[in-house]
């Protein structure tokens, strides 16, 4: 029985298995599956009974989304998927794994939910800076274009598509999904008012699906081995396995496939190797920069989406951020909040003038100036620049470990502030 | 209509809108900077934050952008909750972290939106103390200043200026709180609409260049109600005026013509009021020696000349009242409209069709509604510029269907965009060569006069048989098929024409439109472009034939001695030996006029009038829209207005005037309804035109006498000049400046109108004379230009360009640093033939004239368009067929400062 | 409506080779609207100029109809478009957050006295350009940076002299 459906064909000290070797290891089953005879909304209803939720930062129901695309025969017929393989989030490290070690996998998926939207053609928005990657995929798309995958009549199902890889020419922000489709049309990447959502009015007007990378991987293993098969797969609420990442002074930092409910204290300290000697853990981020922090006392949650969120964070991108007791909080944030800063798209202005702001007072700490007005003003600025009061996401984002920072390590700031100095220099 | 409760208040509002617009419709005080009633939400400045309640249970509510939240039906939101509140604090705290705060030196400061939202949205300390951004600023030309600092990156400017005007030359650079508006490199701003980005920028960004030269603070300025002289389309305006010289134009709201936007001829062409060139004294010229007149020497001349048979020429750049003055003196048969014959055929012809019952002459708020246009021979970019403006807001009508058929709101401007790309409603476009608005056509068809008069009559035939036929060459017969069958499956269709194609054009146009009308049942909209401001009234004072070329007719034939001139370059309306030939019989050639021409200098007795600003008076624009005018400032010299030198009566007063024109002139009745109603006045005190802040009064003059001056007395308008009386409260008409409670900048607009966008309260949008007479009879017949004889030679038409074929505006210094010299335009074809290159300079066969080549890829072969420069080229003495002959290279003088589309570049 | 007031002294477009052409050909087939192909295709001319220059900026936009301030715009929006000059290799230093616990700071220290450049300079010779980029997502082998299209990870001082010579000897 396959118990890690995403990662079961990664080996990186080999290249990627190539459609051959991808097919003889059960590869592109989905489709044949499919092509016996499930109709786009069959692929539908399954996608909704997996329970899949996005793996890219939101968690928010896969196939509830889908089910926004107008279908039938009133409706646009050009439709587009667009896969979110931007990866920038600070401390995320899982989609670039994927599309490096196994990238039919990826146009696997696509094809599913492709078929489920009748989308005829897909970009894959990827990260500029993945070379590797973006080598990996083309040979892929290359050979599965060979292999009768990709293109015209697929499988004899009728249903035709074409991929097309996009390389980013960088900024976080074409991660957020509007932002996204705006850099797709050549555009600056600001994000667009939602709604319309873009499953309505998307890529050039046009019905669109956006999906992580990570997402659509999830879809190949549904569909061949069935909902049973997915359901049994998690230890916890949240269906299927996600792929978890521990970076920071751990002794052997990395990403693996755990099934969804399995406790933080195994991924840390089974997969992770534990703290390096001589380190404590003093707190972490759950899934990415723009998570919450969570403290040593989280260690026995469970990599659940709803458990991590009532303990008031985020399991996000699965990607954890470890802090150790002798790297400073202060400038932990303070490097974030300079990342965010620097790659706000400068539409609205809380973002825009804000996160700067932010940026000059963690600067002062950092040199000795900080002051008492400053952290009063960072105060402000955590509410000032959080969910509904900014344009998009990436400013509460930025919230995220601003406020639980400023909360959790409230007297090294004022010790930066009494000493007029960074303590942990 | 829907019930919405602000505050615990409940007010009937708009559904289709949003809050922050209902709000403001309200009368409510909600700060914002990104959203504007023209241009709709984006979202991006977050000031306009308002708190909104799911159900009367929920106490605690969420934030929402007001203008991102459809005023839906049972809504309840809160202005002044505390949150809501803290957080538009924090939003204007947050924008002002890097503004300069030079408020006093910044030519914004005292009108400036940022200002206004700053104090409303409770921001008074600076907590900031951390190094701010700063930028370099561009040259952008003679029109706008710049000056980056000062931007709270609210995106209006470059949503104006590309997204609502078309523009491409300015842009947002760079991200985060780096964002720059800009050029890609420093250099004109290429757009007409450049101006509005004074207006449209809330703060001191792009500020007006013109002004700067002459700076005064808004409150300084003296101001009054105004109508622009710059073309036919009679956009309002606010000129400002300090120490006797106009400083400066800003737009007028009005929602019929002009709403928020004015062109850059009508904002920055005023100057020539403060030119050297004006005529400030009555003189009497005998063998070219000049003495002065007295007043009473004036007034006797013409009460002398009351008497003898004179022959009046008016002028269409002259008042109504001028010319009706004028024409009172001479006599209805003596009085010639200062046209040329082609020219007044057109304006007959566009007065006959505007009283048809079978058209509609839409207005510009009207022709923004239009869902599928042609324009027939006309460039109105360069003749009617606003009207441009407002076309480009009828192709997005599309955008607008699809936006609704999803259930997106208009207002949402990006997500409109978004949905229909670059899907417009048609626009059809004949032309004689490449206009500025063919990047929003559907269709150009650029050739010869002749051959788009055919295409013209084809369409109209291909939509009604009963049309006269005309058969298209044969690769053009798809596109009439396709242009006639658009314009019948529209909703609202539109035809543009006016007199550029002449009247066979427009009784082209006439037919179309009537064609279409008899599918529908209902007047059709024919807009017909008129040249000048008062065209069309002066038009209507003319009797038919009475002419320019007739008026010089006369006096060849030497049947009268005696004539006098209003308002009027005459060496502009005809060609020039013949108006030097009549001129040489006359024995008295009188010329008022408020500035040195050609006709000035040619006459015996020369009269000093007044300029638009200097006096009251009304106008009549395309639609036949009467607009009163309303003056600012006194004119410190002997300079009267036109009129007044003209009537006989004294103590005669501009509104005595218009009564009697209304009364006695035919066509003119109903005029008088532009005159203010005073008795809304309060305790009959007039309306200030300087402000309450007005300052230096006591010490303006003092280098001449430490006495402050006594204010003069206007007693002939509802205003006064001074800062006593009431300012009106709710008629923005008769309000120099728009001005509301903490409301300093041109947005206090929304205090006086019945909706934000909406007609202003009380209505004031003038008064459309041209009452439809009885229907008119079937089609015009079929009267198709002449195709050329001969093959050689190239067709000419005249080109025009807003920044130099209008006479007054040409002489303000900026304006001239946007005009060219003339140029004719050549497909690459006939200049290869000719073995001319871009920039040759050229003699016209048979005529004194040269000009530069400026050859274009989308010129037809065969055809030129020639610009005559600012009456550089006598464009009546020119053949229809030229010849060209190279005479030298001179890029020095080139092309500067052209703006075409279609350049041809060699090699590239 | 992509038009210019004529002006003398105006930057002119350069010529765009052929490969240029034929990749900017190819980047149309691949999207309906050919103002998506204005961004692809400066990244084409990056790849094979190095950076944009004015001229190669105001080429792209006279081949592909898109203004020239729209395309700056555009340009200068993304962190990947390089609108100065660059050095014969580009480092990417990552300086976010996992590599920042992970010391990066320090070796961003070291290059630059290497090199003597700070972030967004180009060394005296011309081999590198330093910039700082957002998470190159490699953050279990943290600090990484990028030298052209090749990943570097678990950084140390003495890697970054190695790196630095191993270019300079290409
Ligand atoms: C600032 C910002 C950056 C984001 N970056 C990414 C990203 O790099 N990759 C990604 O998959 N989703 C990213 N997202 C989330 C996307 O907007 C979107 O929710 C996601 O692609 C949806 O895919 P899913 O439903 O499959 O999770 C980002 C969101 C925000 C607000
Ligand atoms: S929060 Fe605002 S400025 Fe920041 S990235 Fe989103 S839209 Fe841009
Ligand atoms: S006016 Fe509403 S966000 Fe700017």
């Amino acid at each position: 029985m396959v118990t890690k459906p995403l990662t079961k064909n990664i080996d990186m000290s080999r290249p990627p298995l190539d459609f051959r070797a991808y097919v003889a290891a059960a590869g592109y089953q989905s489709m044949r599956v499919i092509a016996k005879g499930m109709t786009p909304a069959d692929v539908l209803q399954m996608v909704k009974d997996s329970g899949l939720k996005g793996r890219g930062g939101a968690g928010f129901p896969t196939g509830l989304k889908w089910s926004f695309v107008p279908m039938g025969t009133g409706a646009e017929q050009q439709k587009y998927l667009v896969v979110n393989a931007d990866e920038m989030e600070p401390g995320t490290f899982k989609d670039r794994l994927l599309m490096e070690g196994d990238p039919h996998l990826l146009i696997e998926g696509m094809l599913i939910a492709a078929y489920t939207i009748q989308a005829s053609k897909a970009y894959i928005f990827l990260r500029g800076e993945y070379f590797v990657a973006e080598k990996a995929l083309q040979k892929a798309i290359d050979e599965a274009y060979a292999g009768g995958m990709l293109g015209n009549n697929i499988l004899g199902t009728g249903f035709n598509l074409d991929i097309v890889l996009h390389t980013s020419a960088g900024r976080y922000i074409c991660g957020e999904e509007t932002a996204l489709l705006n850099a797709l049309e050549g555009k600056r990447a600001n994000p667009r008012a939602k709604p319309p959502f873009p499953q309505v009015s998307g890529l050039w007007g046009k019905p669109t699906i956006v999906n992580n990378v990570e997402t659509l991987c999830n879809l190949p293993g549904i569909l061949t081995y069935g909902i049973d098969w997915y359901h049994s797969l998690t230890k916890g609420s949240d269906h299927g396995t996600k792929l978890c990442g521990v970076s920071g002074k751990v002794k052997t930092p990395g990403c693996w496939e755990l099934p969804l409910g399995t406790p933080i204290r195994e991924l840390l300290e089974d997969y992770a190797g534990g703290m390096r000697d001589g380190l404590k853990l003093r707190g972490f981020l759950p899934g990415g920069g723009s998570t919450d922090f969570l403290l040593p006392e989280h260690l026995d949650l469970t990599l659940d989406y709803d458990v991590i969120g009532k303990a008031g964070s985020r399991l996000a991108t699965g990607t954890m951020i470890i802090l150790d007791d002798h790297t400073c909080p202060v400038g932990m944030v303070g490097n974030l909040m300079k990342f965010f800063a620097h790659e706000s798209c400068g539409f609205c202005t809380p973002c825009r003038d804000g996160l700067p702001w932010v940026d000059e007072i963690f600067n002062d700490f950092e040199n000795g100036h900080g002051s008492e007005k400053d952290l009063a003003i960072l105060h402000d600025h955590v509410e000032y620049l959080g969910p509904s009061r900014t344009f998009c996401a990436l400013a509460p984002g930025a919230t995220a470990p601003l406020g639980s920072g400023l909360r959790h390590f409230r007297e090294d700031f004022e010790r930066h502030i009494k000493e007029k100095r960074c303590t942990y220099k | 209509m829907a019930k919405i409760v602000i505050d615990g208040k409940t007010y009937e509002v708009n559904p289709a809108n949003n809050l922050l617009q209902e709000c403001l419709s309200q009368g409510l005080d909600l700060p914002y900077f990104c959203w504007h009633p023209c241009m709709g939400s984006v979202g991006a400045c977050r000031q306009c934050a308002v708190k909104q309640f799911r159900n009367a249970e929920d106490t605690k509510g969420a934030l929402v952008m007001a203008c991102m939240t459809p005023a839906n039906d049972g809504a309840i939101i809160s202005i002044e909750d505390p949150q809501a509140q803290k957080f538009r604090a924090q939003v204007i705290e947050s924008l002002m972290i890097s503004h300069p705060h030079d408020c006093p030196v910044c030519e914004e400061g005292g009108e400036c939106h940022l200002q206004d939202m700053t104090q409303m949205s409770g921001h008074n300390y600076r907590r900031y103390d951390k190094k701010k951004v700063t930028h370099n600023n561009q040259y952008l030309g003679p029109f706008i200043n710049h000056e980056m600092n000062r931007c709270i990156t609210c995106y209006r400017c470059v949503r104006f200026y590309d997204d609502y005007a078309g523009g491409t030359d300015l842009s947002a650079q760079a991200s985060h709180h780096h964002v720059y508006f800009g050029r890609h490199e420093e250099g004109v701003l290429e757009s007409e609409f450049s101006g509005n980005l004074v207006e449209v920028c809330p703060t001191g960004v792009f500020t007006d260049k013109v002004f700067s030269e002459h700076y005064s603070r808004k409150w300084d300025l003296q101001t009054a109600p105004s109508v622009c002289v710059g073309c036919a389309v009679g956009c309002n305006t606010t000129p400002g005026e300090r120490y006797g010289s106009l400083r400066r134009i800003v737009n007028r709201y009005n929602s019929e013509v002009n709403g928020y936007f004015l062109c850059d001829r009508g904002r920055f062409g005023f100057e020539f009021v403060n030119s050297d060139e004006r005529i400030r004294e009555a003189q009497h010229v005998v063998n070219g020696s000049s003495s002065p007149l007295t007043d009473a020497q004036v007034k006797s001349v013409f009460a002398e000349l009351k008497s003898a048979q004179a022959i009046g020429i008016g002028s269409p750049r002259a008042s109504n009242e001028a010319n009706y003055a004028l024409r009172c003196l001479v006599g209805e048969e003596n009085f010639y409209a200062g046209m040329s014959a082609a020219e007044f055929d057109c304006v007959q012809l566009h007065i006959q069709l505007a009283r048809d019952p079978a058209f509609h002459i839409p207005s510009v708020r009207e022709i923004e509604q239009a869902d599928a246009v042609l324009i027939l021979g006309e460039d109105v970019t360069n003749v009617a510029p606003r009207i441009a403006l407002a076309l480009r807001q009828s192709v997005r009508n599309k955008a607008k269907e699809l936006a609704a058929a999803c259930k997106i709101p208009q207002w949402q401007d990006a997500a409109v965009r978004e949905l229909a790309q670059r899907q417009n409603s048609p626009l059809c476009v004949l032309s004689p060569y490449a206009t500025r608005l063919d990047d929003i056509a559907s269709d150009c068809v650029i050739d010869s006069y002749a051959v788009l008069t055919n295409v013209a009559y084809a369409i109209a035939s291909a939509i009604a048989p009963a049309a006269p036929e005309a058969k298209p060459a044969r690769e053009r017969a798809e596109l009439v098929q396709r242009v006639a069958a658009q314009l019948l499956s529209a909703r609202r269709p539109l035809i543009i024409a006016g007199s550029s194609g002449g009247a066979v054009m427009l009784r082209a146009a006439a037919n179309i439109a009537k064609a279409l009308q008899g599918s529908r049942h209902s007047p059709v909209d024919l807009c017909i472009l008129a040249q000048e401001v008062n065209s069309v009234g002066l038009g209507m004072l003319a009797g038919s034939g009475q002419n320019l070329s007739a008026a010089l007719a006369r006096i060849a034939r030497g049947a009268e001695s005696r004539a006098i001139v209003l308002e009027n370059d005459l060496f502009l309306r005809a060609e020039h030996g013949a108006v030097a030939a009549a001129i040489d019989k006359l024995e008295q050639l009188v010329v008022v006029d408020h500035i040195a021409t050609a006709t000035t200098q040619r006459a015996d007795y020369l009269v000093p009038s007044t300029a638009f600003s200097e006096h009251e008076a009304t106008y009549i624009n395309y639609e036949g829209r009467a607009q009163l005018s309303y003056q600012v400032n006194r004119c410190h010299s002997q300079a009267q207005p036109a009129w007044r030198w003209l009537h006989t009566q004294s103590d005669m007063h501009v509104a005595n005037l218009v009564d009697r024109c209304a009364a006695e002139a035919a066509g003119f009745a109903g005029l008088q309804a532009v005159l203010p109603d005073t008795s809304q006045f309060i305790a009959g005190m007039k309306i200030p035109r300087q402000s309450h802040r007005y300052s230096g009064r006591t010490a303006m003059k003092a280098n001449l006498n430490v006495h402050e001056p006594k204010q003069a007395v206007d007693t002939e308008s509802p205003m006064a000049f001074s800062m006593e009386g009431i300012p009106s409260q709710k008629n923005a008409s008769i309000l120099g400046a728009a001005w509301a409670p903490q409301w300093n900048s041109n947005q206090s607009i929304s205090k006086f109108q019945a909706e934000v966008n909406g007609e202003l309260k009380q209505g004031s949008v003038g008064a459309l004379l041209l009452q439809k007479q009885a229907a008119s009879g079937g089609f015009f017949s079929h009267d198709l230009l002449a195709r050329p004889a001969s093959n050689d030679g190239l067709q000419l038409a005249i080109a025009y360009q807003i920044f130099g074929s209008d006479e007054l505006s040409a002489r303000s210094p900026a304006i001239r640093e946007r005009m060219t010299a003339p140029y004719i335009s050549l497909s690459p074809a006939d200049a290869r033939s000719r073995g001319l290159a871009q920039g040759d300079e050229v003699a016209i066969a048979d005529t004194k004239f040269t000009a530069t080549v400026c050859i274009r890829s989308r010129m037809q072969d065969g055809t030129a368009a020639l610009y005559c420069g600012a009456n550089e080229i006598d464009q009546f003495s020119l053949p229809t067929q030229v010849e060209l002959s190279k005479t030298g290279f001179n890029s020095a003088r080139g092309m500067r400062g052209l703006i075409v589309s279609d350049l041809h570049e060699e090699g590239y | 409506m992509n038009s210019e007031v004529i002006a003398s002294n105006a930057k002119r477009p350069r010529k765009l080779s052929t490969e240029e052409i034929a990749e900017i050909e190819h980047e149309l087939t691949l999207y309906p609207d050919k103002r998506a192909v204005g961004l692809e295709a400066l990244k084409i001319v990056q790849k094979h100029q190095g950076w944009v220059s004015d001229e190669s900026l105001l080429a792209i936009s006279k081949y592909l109809d898109i203004s020239p301030s729209d395309l700056e715009g555009v340009a200068t929006f993304f962190n990947l478009v390089y609108r100065q000059p660059v050095g014969r290799n580009v480092m990417l230093f990552c300086n976010s957050v996992s590599c920042w616990i992970m010391g990066c700071e320090g070796i961003k220290q070291h290059i630059k006295d290497k090199l003597e450049i700070e972030f967004g300079e180009t060394s005296a010779d011309g081999d590198f350009t330093l910039i700082p980029v957002p998470c190159l997502g490699d953050c279990d082998r943290a600090p990484v940076m990028m030298v052209g299209s090749d990943l570097h990870r678990n950084l140390t001082p003495e890697k970054i002299n190695k790196i630095i010579l191993d270019y300079r000897n290409k």
